[in-house]
C-alpha cells in the first residue's frame, strides 16, 4: 500500500514534470524541472532496491551536473523573442528526430514484449548493493571502468586546454610568494632626527 | 530529568520494526522523526546564542545579557520577532521559487538528519549507504541558496548565490574523498558501524589512530599521521561547506550586504538561518562520528557510567566550539584563496591520501597484518 502509493506519486512527479522541462518558457524553471525528474527517478530506484544508484544519482547529476547546468542557465542572458523567431524552420529537423526516437522506442518494447520472458534474480539476498556493485565492477568491468575514467580525464584536459590562454603582461598572484613575505621584507624602520627629514 | 531522557528514546529506538504491522512502524518512524526535529531545534536556539557568547567573550564584550537570565531568551526573542514580522516579497521576483527556495533549505538540513546515529540504535534510519545519503543530501542543500539568489531577481543575492554554490560544490569533492579514507579502514558505509570500529578509547578513533596492540598492530603508525590530517581537512571543509566563517564569501557583508539573504525578511530569512545551523550541527555530528569515535568514551574501562549519548553531545557540542572560535578569530579568506585552497591543496592532497590508505588497507589484507 505505502509502497503503490509511493511508486504512483514518483512516477506520475517523473512524467509530469519531464513534460515541463520541455514545455517550461523560462529555462531556469526547465533545468529545475530537470533536477525533480532527476530526484524522482532517485525516488523510483530506492523503490526497486538499487538504493546506490539512487544517491548517486542524486548525488552526481542533481549535486553537481545540475547545479552547473542552473549556473550556466543563469548565467546566460536569453531573449525569449529571438529564440522563438527562429522556432518554425527548424521544426523539420525536430519531427525528423522525434519521429525516429519514437519508432525506436517502439521497436524496443515490441521486442520486449514478444521475445522470452526475463526475471532478474537477485545473486544473493545477502548482498548488499555496494558489495554486488564493487564484486563485478573492479573485476569483470575492470577495462571498462578504467575506459570510463579515461575519457573523463581526457575530456578534463580538452575543457582546460580549451579555456586557458596565456596572457602577456598580466601580474598574477603567487601565494607562497605572498605567504613567504616577512616583516623584513616590507618594513623598515628608520630612526630620524628631529628637523632633518627622510634623505 | 536524566531518567526521562533516556527512557524516551530507548521506548522508541528499542523496538524491532518487523515485529510491527507497516502502519504502526510509519507511526514510529514518525516519533522518532518528531523527537529529532525537536531536538535539533530546541539545540538550534541554545547554539546560536552559545555562538554569540563565545564570539563575545573572545571580543571581551558580554554579548546578549537582556533577555532572561544571562540572555538565555535572547534566541527565542529574536525568533518571536521573525516570526511577527511583515513577510516582503520583492515585485520582480519569482514568488513561488523565492518562497520555495528557503523551505528547500531547511527540509534537507533536517532530512540528513535521519541517518547519523547519536547512540547505539538511536537512529531514524539505519540504511547501510548512510555516508552516500549525508553527502547527497548536504549537496542538495545548496539549491536553496541558489534558487533564493536567483528568485530575488537582484544583483547582490545573485552573486551571493553563485559563490556559494561554487564554493559547496568544490568543498564537497574534497570532503567526499576525505570521507573515502574513513569508509576504507571501516570497511563499511553504515555511520552505525563507522562508529563501532572506532570503539575502545581515544587511541581507536580515526584521528588519533595510535594504538598498536589494535587490528593492524604497531603498523597502524603509518596511516596515523595521514588520517589526523584527514581529520584537520574534514573540519575545514566542514566550514567552508557551511558557509562559516572565515569562508563566509557569500554572505560576506562588505562586499555582498548580506548576500543570497539580502531581499529575504520575517519567516523565509528565519528558515534560512535555521537550516544553517542545522547544517552546521550536522557536519561536526559527521566529524564526530566519522573521526572522533561516535558515541564511545575516550577512556575504555570496562564500565559505561556515562551514557553513549552524552560523549556524542559532548563531542559535537566541543566541534560546535570551534566552529565558534573560527569566528572569532580568523579573518576572512578572499575568494581566489578559498577556490586556490579548495582545489589545488585540499583536493590533491586527499587525493593523495586516498592512495595510500587504501594501499595500506590491501596490503594489510594481503600481508596478514590484522591478522
Amino acid at each position: 500500500m505505502l509502497i503503490a502509493i509511493t511508486f504512483y506519486l514518483m512516477a506520475f512527479t517523473a512524467i509530469a514534470s519531464a513534460f515541463m522541462v520541455v514545455a517550461s518558457r523560462n529555462p531556469v524553471h526547465s533545468v529545475l524541472f530537470l533536477i525533480l525528474t532527476f530526484f524522482s527517478a532517485a525516488g523510483l530506484f530506492i523503490l526497486m532496491g538499487a538504493e546506490f544508484i539512487a544517491l548517486l544519482l542524486v548525488m552526481v547529476y542533481v549535486g553537481a551536473v545540475a547545479v552547473l547546468f542552473l549556473f550556466v542557465v543563469m548565467m546566460l542572458d536569453v531573449d525569449f523573442v529571438e529564440l522563438k523567431q527562429g522556432f518554425l524552420q527548424y521544426i523539420g529537423i525536430g519531427a525528423t528526430v522525434a519521429l525516429i526516437l519514437l519508432a525506436e522506442m517502439i521497436m524496443v518494447g515490441a521486442a520486449y514484449f514478444m521475445g522470452e520472458t526475463k526475471t532478474v534474480v537477485p545473486a544473493d539476498p545477502n548482498t548488499s548493493n555496494l558489495e554486488a556493485f564493487g564484486d563485478v565492477l573492479y573485476t569483470q568491468y575492470a577495462g571498462a571502468f578504467e575506459a570510463a575514467g579515461l575519457i573523463l580525464l581526457v575530456a578534463l584536459i580538452g575543457a582546460v586546454v580549451l579555456t586557458l590562454r596565456e596572457r602577456k603582461g598580466v601580474r598574477t598572484q603567487d601565494a607562497v610568494k605572498q605567504m613567504s613575505r616577512t616583516r623584513e621584507d616590507g618594513v623598515e624602520l628608520i630612526d630620524i632626527e628631529p628637523g632633518q627629514g627622510l634623505r | 530529568m536524566s531518567d526521562l531522557m533516556t527512557i524516551l528514546p530507548q521506548l522508541t529506538f528499542s523496538v524491532v520494526w518487523t515485529d510491527l504491522s507497516p502502519w504502526a512502524w510509519f507511526g514510529l518512524k514518525l516519533v522518532q522523526a518528531g523527537l529529532f526535529a525537536i531536538t535539533l531545534a530546541l539545540l538550534v536556539a541554545a547554539l546560536v546564542l552559545a555562538d554569540r557568547k563565545i564570539w563575545a567573550a573572545v571580543q571581551m564584550r558580554r554579548g546578549p545579557n537582556v533577555v532572561g537570565a544571562f540572555g538565555l531568551l535572547q534566541t527565542m526573542a529574536d525568533a518571536l520577532k521573525f516570526f511577527f514580522k511583515e513577510i516582503v516579497i520583492p515585485a520582480g521576483s519569482d514568488k513561488f521559487l523565492f518562497i520555495l527556495a528557503p523551505i528547500i533549505g531547511l527540509v534537507m538540513a533536517f532530512a540528513a538528519w535521519a541517518v547519523v546515529p547519536v547512540a547505539p540504535g538511536w537512529v531514524i534510519s539505519d540504511i547501510n549507504i548512510g555516508v552516500l545519503y549525508v553527502l547527497a543530501l548536504s549537496s542538495l542543500g545548496v539549491y536553496g541558496i541558489i534558487i533564493g539568489g536567483w528568485a530575488s531577481n537582484s544583483k547582490y543575492p545573485f552573486m551571493g548565490a553563485l559563490r556559494s554554490a561554487a564554493q559547496m560544490v568544490s568543498y564537497e569533492v574534497s570532503i567526499g574523498f576525505i570521507i573515502l579514507t574513513v569508509i576504507f579502514l571501516s570497511g563499511s558505509m553504515n555511520l552505525t558501524t563507522i562508529v563501532d570500529s572506532q570503539g575502545a578509547g581515544i587511541f581507536n578513533w580515526n584521528m588519533f589512530l595510535l594504538n598498536p596492540f589494535g587490528e593492524y598492530g604497531w603498523k597502524i603508525f603509518l596511516i596515523a599521521p595521514i588520517m589526523f590530517y584527514m581529520g584537520v581537512l574534514f573540519f575545514i571543509s566542514a566550514l567552508a561547506e557551511t558557509n562559516r566563517p572565515p569562508f563566509d564569501l557569500p554572505e560576506a557583508e562588505s562586499e555582498l550586504v548580506a548576500g543570497y539573504q539580502v531581499e529575504y525578511s520575517s519567516t523565509p530569512f528565519l528558515m534560512f538561518f535555521f537550516a544553517e545551523y542545522v547544517n552546521i550541527m550536522l557536519l561536526s555530528a559527521m566529524m564526530t562520528i566519522l573521526f572522533l569515535g561516535g558515541w564511545h568514551a575516550p577512556l575504555d574501562i570496562g564500565v559505561q557510567f556515562i551514557p553513549p549519548f552524552f560523549w556524542f553531545f559532548a563531542k559535537t557540542a566541543f566541534i560546535f566550539f570551534m566552529f565558534a572560535m573560527v569566528k572569532a578569530i580568523v579573518p576572512r579568506y578572499r575568494y581566489d584563496q578559498l577556490m586556490r585552497l579548495g582545489w589545488k591543496v585540499f583536493l590533491p592532497t586527499a587525493l593523495v591520501a586516498v592512495a595510500l590508505v587504501s594501499t595500506f588497507v590491501v596490503a594489510a589484507n594481503n600481508f596478514g597484518w590484522n591478522a
